[in-house]
């Protein structure tokens, strides 16, 4: 038996625990929702089916559609040379996979800017050749892409760290070639743990606001996400649309939190 | 860079011989391949993505002048919104710390009906994105909002205030601290707790003198990564602080409007000013990390 605290200090601590965080997560997650409905169960689907909207939920599919499956043959690259291989430098690459998570979403936006506007070093070459990123789709992409990097990686890394390399190397001893090792051992056991770097980067990529805030120049219907498409509808007193294209969006962080709690428990079960 | 895989033998039975003969050998020979190829990509990628727009940006910082980046960096604009973004990130980190730790506490050591919803819900703000918490908070805060209502008569202004921007911060924050003290706490040696009280220590004592020193690298490190994010962060801050200059201007705000403005040497000055601080912030949580990874081993 584990010593503990008097009845009196547990439920103490426990109404403290659980009015912060009712006051913190609960309240404002009920309030999507009721916002949303506010206007009554036709409203919000008028405001879902809003040309301006579907356009909006297209291109952020486009770029999590694009930005998802990159840094996910990113991470799982970057998790096989880092956990199955000895190399100096290890760490410091660790560290610079994590750089985009400690960088602000607005000067992830800004160094693209730089990089591809009419200001920018690329910006008179692109402008040449008649190509544009900033204020465009590829400029919402390559913001998605970096917030995102991370993800997939973090990971995998610890899970194929603990993994080790024995099942690989037996496979390899017992005829298997590289790609066949790779299906049949490799992404078997890593497979919870990608599962869950994918929904954590498409849960990011889907509700990135700062970055491609920076990148898109807002042109409606052209250059919006959805949580840009939020943020029009709110700042023109739209409030309760604002919030029925928000709700998509917190259904989606309801989702990834299902799924995330599901993989957590998976993995309980296995070991 | 692609040592290992060349020397790697053809005879893959051959390689596990020799490795059993000389396994202690700290770069021993792998029979796995694909090292040369992953690594190269990494780098590439990251290269391309991360790296070279990064370096680029600071590149394009130096042919400003010293002069000129000083002056951004230091203007009293500048500096109010250094204040209020460090400031208002310092507080809500302080928050998360106290009640991040009973949270965390309290979900580890207790049971107790809804523990496990709860659970889950801690990474709310994680998968919540930011503009939809933007809203959301600056809707619970203002004047006729559910919160804001019951402020309001006590003369406290929750939203459009420096107050909003804690408020909106406190909520970024939150899981950083709750799951780097969870596992921490998961593990921590219920023996040395028991032997503190058989030598007599009050409860009280043992987590004061016992429980609190093991927690400490790792409450640490969660103030540290909640400061971090909450410094750069903008969705969930821009709709609750009202972004009047001088006043509850953030400074990634300050970065855009001066972008809006089209005055790409002051963003650029005040997006490096911003990087360094991101740099030297990922320093010291890599020190943190590494000394409560030495306390856990």
């Amino acid at each position: 038996m584990r010593v503990t605290e008097p009845a009196s200090v547990r439920w103490t601590l426990i109404a403290i625990a659980v009015l912060f965080l009712g006051l913190f997560l609960v309240l404002p997650l009920a309030t999507v929702l009721l916002e949303a409905f506010r206007n009554g169960a036709g409203a919000y689907l008028a405001a879902l089916r809003e040309p301006e909207a579907l356009a909006a939920v297209r291109l952020t599919l486009l770029a999590a559609g694009i930005a998802v499956p990159l840094n996910v043959v990113f991470g799982i690259a970057a998790a096989w040379a880092i956990a199955k291989f000895e190399f100096p430098g290890k760490q410091a690459l660790m560290t610079l996979i994590d750089l985009p998570f400690s960088v602000s979403p607005v000067v992830a936006g800004l160094i693209y800017v730089l990089l591809f506007g009419r200001q920018g070093w690329l910006g008179p070459w692109l402008a040449a050749h008649d190509v544009t990123v900033i204020f465009a789709v590829p400029g919402i992409v390559l913001a998605t892409l970096f917030v995102t990097v991370p993800f997939v990686a973090r990971e995998l890394i610890p899970v194929m760290q603990a993994q080790g390399t024995e099942e690989e190397e037996a496979a390899r001893v017992l005829g298997a070639g590289g790609w066949q090792t790779f299906w049949r051992v490799t992404i078997p056991n890593i497979k919870w743990g990608l599962l869950y770097g994918v929904i954590l980067c498409n849960a990011r990529a889907m509700g990135e606001f700062g970055a491609v805030s920076v990148v898109s120049g807002h042109i409606r219907g052209r250059t919006t996400t959805i949580p840009l498409h939020v943020e029009i509808l709110y700042n023109e007193y739209h409030t309760a649309a604002a919030f029925a294209v928000a709700s998509l969006l917190a259904l989606l962080a309801l989702v990834t939190l299902i799924i995330k709690t599901f993989v957590e428990w998976k993995v309980q079960h296995e070991h | 860079m692609t040592a290992d895989s060349s020397t790697r033998s053809t005879s893959p039975a051959a390689d596990a011989g020799l490795r059993v003969a000389a396994p202690a050998r700290a770069r021993r020979r792998t029979i796995l391949p694909g090292f040369g190829l992953t690594l190269a990509f990494t780098l590439a990628y990251l290269s391309l993505i991360v790296l070279i727009p990064l370096s680029a940006t600071f590149v394009k910082a130096s042919t400003l002048g010293w002069a000129q980046f000083w002056r951004v960096v230091t203007e009293p604009r500048s500096l109010a919104s250094y204040r209020l973004s460090f400031g208002a990130s310092f507080l809500g980190a302080a928050v998360n710390a106290v009640f991040g730790l009973v949270v965390a506490w309290v979900l580890v050591r207790y049971r107790f009906p809804g523990r496990r919803l709860l659970d889950a819900l801690v990474d709310l703000p994680f998968a919540l994105p930011t503009a939809v918490a933007g809203i959301t908070l600056t809707t619970l805060c203002a004047p006729g909002g559910w919160v804001g209502r019951q402020l309001a008569p006590l003369g406290i202004k929750a939203a459009f205030s420096p107050l909003g921007v804690v408020i909106a911060l406190t909520f970024i924050g939150l899981p950083f601290v709750v799951r780097t003290i969870q596992p921490v706490l998961q593990n921590l040696d219920a023996e040395i707790e028991e032997a503190a009280a058989s030598l007599g220590a009050s409860r009280w004592q043992t987590w004061r003198r016992v429980i609190l020193p093991e927690l400490w690298p790792a409450l640490l490190t969660g103030i540290a990564l909640a400061f971090a994010r909450a410094v750069g962060e903008y969705g969930s801050v821009v709709f609750i602080s009202g972004n009047m200059p001088m006043k509850t201007e953030i400074t990634p705000l300050l970065i855009i409007t001066k972008l809006d403005q089209y005055d790409y040497a002051g963003a650029t000055a005040i997006g490096v000013f911003m990087l360094v601080v991101s740099f030297v912030l990922l320093l010291v949580i890599n020190v943190l990390q590494w000394w409560s990874g030495r306390r856990a081993a």
